[in-house]
């Protein structure tokens, strides 16, 4: 599965590293424990198809990139970098 | 039988090999199979269950029977294909799967046995006493199970893996893949074309048929010439795609050497990842079987092999040869062995078929039993009219043929049924980018071959943007190829479906009877087409008898699911270069050459290699050495190398609210030249590492992570840049191996760094947590007071260049003040004695607060595990808390790992109180000491407990300490 970096262009899957779903940019303002960041931090949907991922170009030049892609076919929709994505 | 005339091995070169011990004479461009045949062996293995004598069955690498072990000693391969593996002068091959000598197994007694050992058997019979299973039936099964053999050790002859990339991969170099390779690079793509056997060609070869009006084998060598004329093919033989992925990524494996007498030079095998733009898959067809009552004798081979050996080895597997059709295929066969003088009859099952040449032709007939027990010698055939035996020393079967769909299935497609041809065909776009051509789309001429590749070439470059520049295509055979129904012959005896798994027709019912009417679940029962060869011969013909059986069509029945790989890969090829110290790189730091060279033995962290202690002369124990260290550290002045710690450098005008951010303290305040410890959370309030972060300027930082912990640090601060504040003008980039750094740890640390030192430095000048650029024998350095011992401490930083001449300076003057070198055992030990801790307590599952930090936890900003780190559980008073402890029974010693319970409790796991984390002997108080969690730990200090490690058999009554063993109040380090 070949992944497009914005900066290095497509590159072998393995020199990257998958951190999950891309609900970890969405860090709750709140200092305070409260259920959205219990969301947050636990829950995480589990879709057989489309989901949106961070991986780390980390065999290369250390991008956070938000994936889309298909995790039953795993054709990959769009790759962007993640502080674009965030900001 | 080897033929004059016929074959394209090379008569000049004859090559002396073994097989069983005994030498024979091949030619070069001979396989194993071929060479035997020609030198009239006809036995060349057993199988796999009942042991029954077996002889080649295909000339290809869909081979079930003539598998081999090669090579000798560790270098030996089980499982390989005598019809794959070619001769070369000295090759040691054996038969496999038999006890005594293959002519006279012992283990055939299994056959008579074999109205027991049907589908199923282990499972029924294996059942009682339930005791019996690990210690007697496992030990015997594995003994009786398997083909070859595993060798020992690592095998001494190295594989290797490599990557390749292409606009248009080509698998297979028949006439269809010659075409699209051609066309793909007359166009201006660059192609890869793999060819699984030695040479291109495929049935072209094998096939005395004349494209454009000369001979296949001619007009292919022609082609050849016009691929490599166009400078853009890269032509790769001995070569296997052996799986499909994702992308147009391919595996193959490419047999580098295992053709040639070994040679260190050059590898066995190589794996190659292929990434291609787009890709024609041109595997051509296997011929398929029919299977009939003892069908399994050597001498009972498919009919397009024996074409196979007469025209690409000059080889006859008989004298009198009988051949068995449903098809005009096996026609072919009987003309070309009429044309090399063989006596040949055909049994045809279609009636009123004529022959096609000077060959006896018996229509409406099928072969219904075999004789002869180590070589066919009688065959029996019925017609209308009666049962009749005919004389026959080869058999060759003709049922037809099946695409090769499998690298088209690989990614979870399946393939269809054709009615045309009675076989699977890849279902369209089965895999996007991969285009289907020849033999392996059920296009089964000469002529559909060639044309269909050309096609596939087109659609491939279409889809690459390219101009397409087509060849002018040859004239060929429009003829044959007309696919024959599957057909099984039922009559009195077994009918071997799988030859290597012994799988029968009557096993296939069986499980049809009991319920395993899945394919799947079929497969699974009985074992079909579990075998190296993967059923690549007789899976359809065993789900013909699973449709029959439960009453549906094929079609309904289905495949099971193809998986890479293709052929069998040996793990040594896939896992190549990644053995021994290929599995991780070595890291070493700059002190390496000189710790070693004092015989210091090493220790792993993580990558790194580290000294365990430096032994001093005379010294016999370990311990002797640490508690030596330890005490000159006290004492005197000992030197370490902390280089292996991860430093970063920090640098933007947000660098400094970057850190508080990331530390739970405050590092926006820290004044230039100045240094601060942080500890450092992960989203969810535990503690991910620790360490000092010291202000070398406004706006530039440089921080210290744990060795351990180096990469994950980076990998987070990473994250937090990018995805979670990308609002922070902030850089840092990691400078791990840019700077050699040591520890210069001891009350005479000072002194010995003055000697060093450009400018001298004093406690006015230099106090503790102070930091600064600093001259190093007029080298531009780093100069850092900070102490992981608890002593009056140092760490000394310069260019990596410059580390091995420090760091050897630094322990010769150490040593000259009653010092010296010291190891990872002394500086756990130091540490140990000042309570700090490592990731031995910081392992994951521990908090701020059981660490006793809490107090370092910010409230007055936002940091990365701050809203988890408040949740009542993780700042429950109950938690294991960090604690001290020491031996006070009569046993003297601590175990980490062991478990903590009340001195009166039974060591079970519902009263576990907590566990040890970490020990050492301290010479220092003269007695262990450990760190550990306990439950409440913070309020049983003074508390006596027993302590108990199950797994070392050690049980000490140990009281609870607070985890500061040595000088509380930290002014040794501070003096």
């Amino acid at each position: 599965m070949p992944i497009t970096c914005p900066f290095c262009g497509p590159r072998d899957q393995r020199e990257f590293t998958i951190k999950g779903s891309a609900i970890a940019l969405e860090r709750p303002d709140s200092e305070e424990w409260s259920e959205a960041w219990n969301d947050y931090l636990h829950l995480r949907e589990n879709p057989a198809g489309r989901t949106r991922e961070l991986w780390q170009h980390t065999g290369g030049c250390s991008a956070w990139l938000v994936v889309e892609r298909d995790t039953t076919t795993h054709e990959i929709y769009s790759v962007t970098l993640a502080s674009e994505a965030a900001a | 039988m080897r033929l004059d005339g016929k074959g394209l091995v090379d008569r000049d070169t004859k090559l002396r090999f073994h097989f069983n011990g005994r030498a024979y004479e091949g030619l070069k461009g001979d396989t194993v199979a071929s060479a035997l045949l020609a030198n009239g062996v006809k036995l060349m293995g057993r199988s796999f269950k009942y042991h029954r004598p077996r002889g080649v069955m295909t000339a290809g690498s869909e081979e079930p029977n003539a598998l081999i072990q090669v090579g000798a000693g560790n270098a030996m391969l089980p499982n390989v294909r005598a019809t794959v593996q070619e001769v070369y002068a000295g090759l040691e091959t054996r038969s496999q799967n038999h006890v005594g000598p293959l002519d006279k197994d012992l283990l055939s007694v299994n056959d008579l046995l074999s109205p027991w050992l049907g589908a199923g058997f282990y499972y029924k019979t294996f059942m009682w006493p339930r005791a019996f299973w690990e210690r007697v039936y496992e030990p015997t099964i594995r003994r009786a199970a398997g083909l070859g053999r595993m060798t020992r050790e690592a095998s001494p002859e190295e594989s290797e893996r490599a990557f390749a990339f292409c606009d248009v991969l080509v698998i297979g170099g028949g006439p269809a893949g010659l075409i699209a390779a051609l066309t793909a690079a007359q166009s201006g793509a660059d192609v890869i074309l793999a060819e699984e056997t030695a040479a291109l060609g495929g049935r072209l070869l094998s096939d005395g048929e004349m494209v454009d009006g000369v001979p296949g084998d001619i007009w292919v060598a022609e082609t050849v010439e016009a691929l490599r004329e166009t400078g853009r093919v890269r032509i790769m033989e001995r070569t296997t795609v052996a799986g499909a992925y994702d992308g147009l990524t391919f595996s193959a494996v490419e047999r580098v050497s295992a053709h040639l007498p070994h040679n260190p030079a050059l590898p066995r095998e190589c794996f190659w990842r292929i990434r291609a733009g787009q890709a024609v898959l041109a595997a051509g067809a296997l011929e398929r079987p029919i299977p009939f009552p003892n069908n399994d004798r050597p001498g009972v081979m498919l009919s397009s092999a024996i074409r196979t050996f007469l025209n690409r080895y000059g080889v006859t597997p008989g004298e009198k040869v009988s051949l068995f059709t449903t098809n005009d295929d096996a026609h072919q066969t009987a003309i070309e062995l009429v044309d090399a003088g063989i006596d040949c009859t055909v049994i045809d099952t279609r009636p009123g078929v004529e022959a096609k040449g000077a060959y006896r032709v018996i229509a409406g007939a099928e072969v219904v039993n075999t004789k002869g027990r180590q070589a066919l010698s009688e065959i029996t055939y019925r017609t209308a009219s009666g049962s009749y035996q005919l004389e026959t020393d080869c058999l060759g079967v003709s049922g037809g043929w099946n695409p090769s769909v499998h690298l088209t299935c690989h990614m979870g497609a399946r393939p269809v049924w054709n009615d045309q041809i009675n076989a699977f065909i890849p279902a369209e776009s089965a895999k996007p980018g991969l285009h289907v051509a020849g033999a392996c789309n059920g296009l089964l001429t000469t002529w559909d071959a060639i044309t269909s590749g050309a096609e596939a070439a087109e659609a491939a470059l279409k889809a690459l943007g390219r101009k397409v520049r087509r060849p002018t295509l040859p004239e060929a055979d429009m003829t044959g190829g007309n696919g024959a129904p599957l057909h099984v012959v039922e009559a009195k005896g077994r009918i071997w479906l799988d030859f290597a798994n012994d799988v029968t027709t009557k096993d296939v019912k069986q499980a049809a009877t009991e319920g395993f009417q899945s394919v799947e679940h079929m497969k699974r029962y009985t074992t079909q087409g579990m075998a190296p060869d993967q059923g690549k011969s007789s899976n359809i013909a065993a789900l013909a008898v699973l449709a029959d059986a439960t009453g549906r069509g094929i079609p309904e029945t289905g495949t099971t699911t193809y998986r890479p790989p293709f052929t069998p890969v040996a793990l040594a090829t896939m896992g190549a270069g990644a053995q021994g110290k290929g599995f991780a790189p070595e890291r070493f730091p700059t002190s390496h050459k000189a710790v070693t060279a004092r015989g210091a033995p090493m220790i792993e962290a993580g990558l790194w290699y580290r000294p365990s202690y430096i032994p001093a002369p005379g010294e016999t124990h370990w311990r002797q050495s640490c508690d030596r260290e330890v005490n000159m550290v006290r004492n005197a002045v000992g030197v370490v190398d902390v280089s292996t710690l991860g430093k970063i450098e920090i640098l933007g005008p947000d660098a400094g609210s970057f850190l508080d951010f990331l530390y739970t303290n405050t590092f926006s305040t820290l004044k230039p030249g100045r240094v601060r410890y942080g500890l450092m959370l992960r989203e969810d309030g535990h503690v991910m590492d620790d360490g000092t972060t010291a202000c070398l300027a406004e706006n530039h930082y440089v921080m210290t992570t744990t060795t351990a912990f180096a990469g994950p640090v980076m990998n987070h601060m990473e994250f937090v840049a990018q995805a979670l504040r990308p609002d922070l003008d902030v850089r840092f980039t990691s400078v791990t191996e840019q700077w050699a750094q040591f520890s210069v740890a001891g009350p005479k640390a000072r002194d010995l760094l003055n000697g060093v030192l450009d400018a001298p430095i004093d406690d006015e000048s230099f106090p503790f947590m102070q930091c600064g650029p600093a001259r190093i024998h007029g080298i531009e350095g780093r100069l850092f007071r900070i102490s992981f011992s608890g002593e009056h401490a140092y760490e000394v930083a310069v260019p990596a260049a410059y580390g091995d001449a420090l760091y050897r300076d630094l322990v010769a003057r150490a040593e000259s003040l009653g010092g010296g070198a010291y190891g990872m055992e002394a500086l756990n030990v130091l540490r140990l004695e000042k309570g700090f801790i490592t990731h031995a307590e910081i392992h994951g599952r521990v908090t701020a607060f059981d660490i006793g930090m809490q107090a370092m936890m910010s409230k007055k900003k936002d940091f990365i595990g701050k809203a988890a780190a408040t949740r009542p559980g993780l700042l429950d008073e109950g938690r294991e808390q960090l604690v001290g402890l020491k031996p006070v029974g009569a046993v003297k010693e601590l175990t980490a790992g062991a478990h903590l319970f009340e001195a009166d409790a039974d060591a079970v796991r519902t009263n576990n109180m907590g566990y040890v984390t970490s020990v050492g002997y301290s010479p220092t108080l003269g007695h262990f000491i450990g760190l550990g969690f306990l439950k409440a730990g913070r309020d049983r200090v003074g508390h006596h407990m027993k302590m108990v490690d199950a797994l070392r058999g050690v049980t000490a009554e140990v009281e609870i300490c607070d985890p500061v063993f040595f000088d509380p109040d930290g002014g040794r380090a501070r003096g």
